[in-house]
């Protein structure tokens, strides 16, 4: 038999790992990315990767870690694949160590550890403050040097469109779309595995990269895959306001020792540093003493909204709230901080490590995603996803620095299985059902490029970005939340009358962004209607008018599946897996 | 009329097409960018004289200078679209492609040359596999603090775009590939093909093409030594030609 093809799309962490575990073992990759891998979204990382090394004399456990995680995810998370992960972290940090990655050292030359949200161990190592951007280069370094042997065939500046499903419903490779010539073309291959990031870009302004639409996650939904836990969405306590998105500041800042706080008197007028200790109101430290600033972001990011909205604490008025660094001597802000310090020093124009930075949340990490299985495949045989795009680690809540590890070790994990699933799959009929995908591709093609209309789609996506903020983050009531769907339906009519202002077959970027968000607007449905049936408080998902976590209803994962109908999406729940730790109550105004 | 922002960007339809400049006047907002600026065009696609004309083609993807794709050239100046304040710009800002690249279209170029001289100088560390293996080896601080902001770089390739040395009838590597060589030659592990990777500079192309110009570390938005590992990696090379040559 012809050695099998696989096709891994999404070129950041998750997918970089499955290529060069499936290179490694003797398999052939073709690697399909919009951007070239090296930019991919893995880069924007800061913080760090979480693994119980125990380096530090504390006691540290992969069991410790476990804990940490499904506690931290207020119980949501399947626990075997959870566990698996933090039992393979420190062999994960290891490897990248041996790679090359520049982690930051003690003075004896061993890894150094910080403190990240949501455990009182000292468990992330860490690159300065940009962990991920080293990280990613490690992966695509070795990625590289499988493309010298041949193992690895880059498709840079392919988008994916869909999955090819032959009759028996099962993949057998995808279409994708040249960003250049705009060229549609089938790939067969005898798997699929998608890495294909997060969704940010769904709320108009995140922490994300453009690339993360969620597109391709939807693109496979609407042909018949689950997508589990859509309504969990991180929103990340620390971000800088900007124009154009919203830049991460690393929960490291606060790791490393930073101080959330406000002026105790609203509208205080002074200059920030003639505000005296006992007039500086540090909420975090005084309602969570144990965790204090280091509480998890769901926690820390509906604290920030209580002392804006509710308290009217805000700096002047405003939805702003410091971040200080400035007890903090430079020399260490710079050996360990940075890559960060210089983001808000060149975006801002103050130098945080003078002035306490200005921050507010933002929405940064997709919890939820295509609903795998224990062996990481989709509903659709031979699909499979790894990394941010499915939904298993990280239940209601993802930890700090526990997104990295997540990546990798899905990558890790995927790559041998859909190997082996590769070379012992039967053969398809056919052509598998490539020419039918062409054709359905194709026509879609075509009626956006004569559609005649009046709408702009990048209006048409900031509306659903204000919608989705509005509605589906840090607090959500199941008024504004059937507000926001019906919204999306009114969007997704007016998609009908979009008008292309540029319909060239040469480098078109708002032509695929057109196709992104017709995706787009599908899986905010999945979102906000998932979030309106969980009628309960649960890590990032907070009703005021449910206030408290509801195990006997909705210990369950949310399995939403496409319809077609215009009512959207339909609902069904599953167990979660609590076979190792039993659930109770999540807190962190003490010691859990 | 409220403040406003004038742009002059030049389009190009595609690499055989000929170029135009066409002119925007935006709203200003506080805190704008080049890049929010583009997206504003995109949701507006209408020239300063009011003509209907296309959303502009450029690469970008995280908006925070650290996946290198934005770069541009903005008032003559090789940088990242995304950190280009628009109230540190003097206008009309002028926004050009990069010149030493094969254009695709507008402010879109291919530079995947770099890629390419990645993997000629084995810009890796080659590890036996990604089976556990123990830790790596001890690194001291002083060390790492010294690779670090080699490894920082992010391909983004102003500083080729700026070497006045970087052209075809050099072939020349430029700096962003020699500051590799130095980070993984100096790497315990990644040293063991020291000697391939300086032998793949000491050619045509190679590390002799540098004329010491010095625009590559002014041009670099992350700051790194470029010099310091041109200066470090041609001894190294001239190192290896003698031992090369000795050995016969």
């Amino acid at each position: 038999m012809a050695a099998p093809r696989i096709i891994v799309v999404g070129g950041g962490l998750a997918g970089l790992a499955a290529v060069i575990k499936i290179a490694e073992a003797g398999g052939h990759v073709d690697l399909f990315s919009i951007v070239p891998v090296k930019r991919s979204h893995s880069v924007c990382a800061q913080g760090g990767i979480n693994a119980a090394k125990n380096l530090k004399g504390e006691g540290d456990t992969t069991w410790q870690h476990f804990d940490d995680t499904i506690y931290g995810g207020d119980f949501l998370a399947n626990q075997t694949p959870v566990k698996a992960m933090c039992e393979a972290a420190p062999g994960i940090i290891d490897l990248l160590d041996r790679m090359g990655v520049p982690f930051n050292r003690t003075p004896e030359g061993l890894l150094d550890f910080r403190r990240f949200g949501g455990t009182l161990y000292h468990r992330t190592a860490f690159a300065g403050a940009t962990t991920g951007q080293q990280l990613l280069y490690a992966l695509d370094e070795q990625v590289r040097r499988y493309e010298v042997d041949g193992h690895v065939h880059k498709y840079e500046g392919w988008e994916f469109l869909s999955a090819i499903v032959d009759g028996k419903g099962a993949c057998r490779g995808i279409v994708a779309m040249n960003l250049r010539t705009m060229e549609v073309r089938a790939f067969q291959a005898e798997a699929v595995i998608l890495a294909t990031g997060g969704n940010g870009a769904i709320f108009g302004k995140s922490t994300n990269s453009v690339v993360c639409t969620g597109s391709a996650q939807s693109a496979v939904f609407q042909q018949g895959a689950y997508y589990a836990n859509g309504e969990f969405i991180q929103v990340h306590p620390t971000s800088i306001p900007g124009e154009d998105k919203l830049r991460l500041m690393s929960e490291s800042a606060r790791g490393e020792g930073g101080r959330v706080w406000v002026p105790r008197t609203p509208g205080d007028k002074r200059p920030v540093k003639q505000i005296p200790e006992s007039e500086r109101y540090y909420f975090l430290e005084e309602w969570y003493p144990k965790y204090g600033n280091l509480v998890p972001r769901d926690v820390a990011t509906r604290a920030i909204h209580e002392i804006v909205y509710e308290h009217g604490l805000g700096i002047d008025g405003q939805p702003m709230v410091y971040l200080d660094l400035t007890h903090i001597d430079r020399e260490t802000l710079n050996r360990k901080l940075e890559g960060i310090l210089e983001i808000y020093e060149k975006f801002v124009g103050d130098d945080p490590r003078e002035v306490p930075m200005k921050i507010f949340p933002g929405m940064h990490y997709t919890m939820g995603g295509l609903w795998v299985d224990n062996n990481q495949m989709t509903n659709i045989p031979g699909l499979f996803a790894c990394g941010e795009c499915e939904y298993q680690y990280h239940g209601a809540n993802r930890l700090g620095a526990n997104s990295l590890v997540s990546c990798i070790f899905g990558g890790f994990s995927v790559g041998p299985i859909a190997l082996k699933y590769a070379k012992n799959v039967d053969a398809a009929e056919g052509d598998g059902g490539a020419a039918a995908e062409i054709a359905r591709q194709t026509e879609m093609n075509q009626q956006l490029l004569k559609n005649e209309g009046n709408e702009n789609p990048f209006r048409i996506w900031r509306e659903l970005g204000v919608t989705m903020t509005e509605h589906a983050t840090v607090i959500r009531y199941n008024k504004g939340l059937k507000q926001a769907d019906e919204k999306i339906v009114e969007l997704l009519d007016r998609f009908q009358n979009v008008s292309l202002a540029d319909r060239t077959q040469w480098a078109n970027t708002s032509f695929a962004f057109t196709r992104q968000l017709y995706n787009m607007l599908e899986l905010s449905r999945v979102i906000v209607q998932g979030a309106l049936l969980r009628d309960e408080s649960r890590g990032a998902h907070y009703k005021p008018d449910f206030p408290e976590r509801n195990d006997e209803k909705f210990l369950k994962t949310t399995k939403a599946s496409f319809t077609g109908a215009p009512e959207g999406p339909r609902f069904e729940y599953e167990d979660v897996d609590t076979q190792f730790i039993k659930p109770r109550p999540r807190r962190y105004d003490a010691a859990k | 009329m409220a403040k406003t922002v004038k742009f002059e960007i030049k389009r190009q339809a595609g690499p055989e097409a000929p170029a135009v400049w066409e002119n925007f006047e935006l709203e200003w907002r506080q805190g704008m960018n080049v890049i929010s600026a583009m997206m504003e065009i995109a949701a507006n696609p209408v020239t300063a004289d009011g003509k209907a004309t296309t959303p502009i083609t450029y690469d970008s993807n995280c908006l925070e200078e650290i996946c290198g794709s934005c770069a541009m050239r903005i008032n003559g100046k090789a940088r990242m679209a995304c950190s280009a304040l628009v109230e540190n710009l003097e206008q009309p800002i002028k926004i050009e492609p990069l010149s030493k690249f094969p254009l695709v279209r507008d402010l879109q170029v291919d530079r995947s040359v770099l890629f390419e001289n990645l993997m000629r100088v084995k810009a890796w560390v080659p590890v036996d596999g990604t089976y556990d293996l123990g830790s790596g080896p001890r690194v001291f601080p002083q060390q790492q603090e010294a690779n670090y902001p080699l490894s920082n770089c992010i391909s983004c390739t102003c500083c080729m775009e700026v070497c006045p040395q970087f052209n075809e009838a050099t072939g020349f590597v430029g700096a962003a590939t020699i500051a590799q060589v130095k980070l993984f030659n100096n790497h315990p592990t990644g040293k063991v093909f020291k000697e391939e990777r300086l032998r793949a500079l000491a050619g045509d192309g190679g590390i002799q093409e540098c004329g010491y110009a010095q625009n590559c570390v002014e041009a670099c938005p992350k700051q790194i030594p470029l010099t310091n590992a041109i200066s470090d990696v041609g001894r190294d090379v001239v190192v290896q030609k003698m031992k090369d040559f000795l050995r016969g």
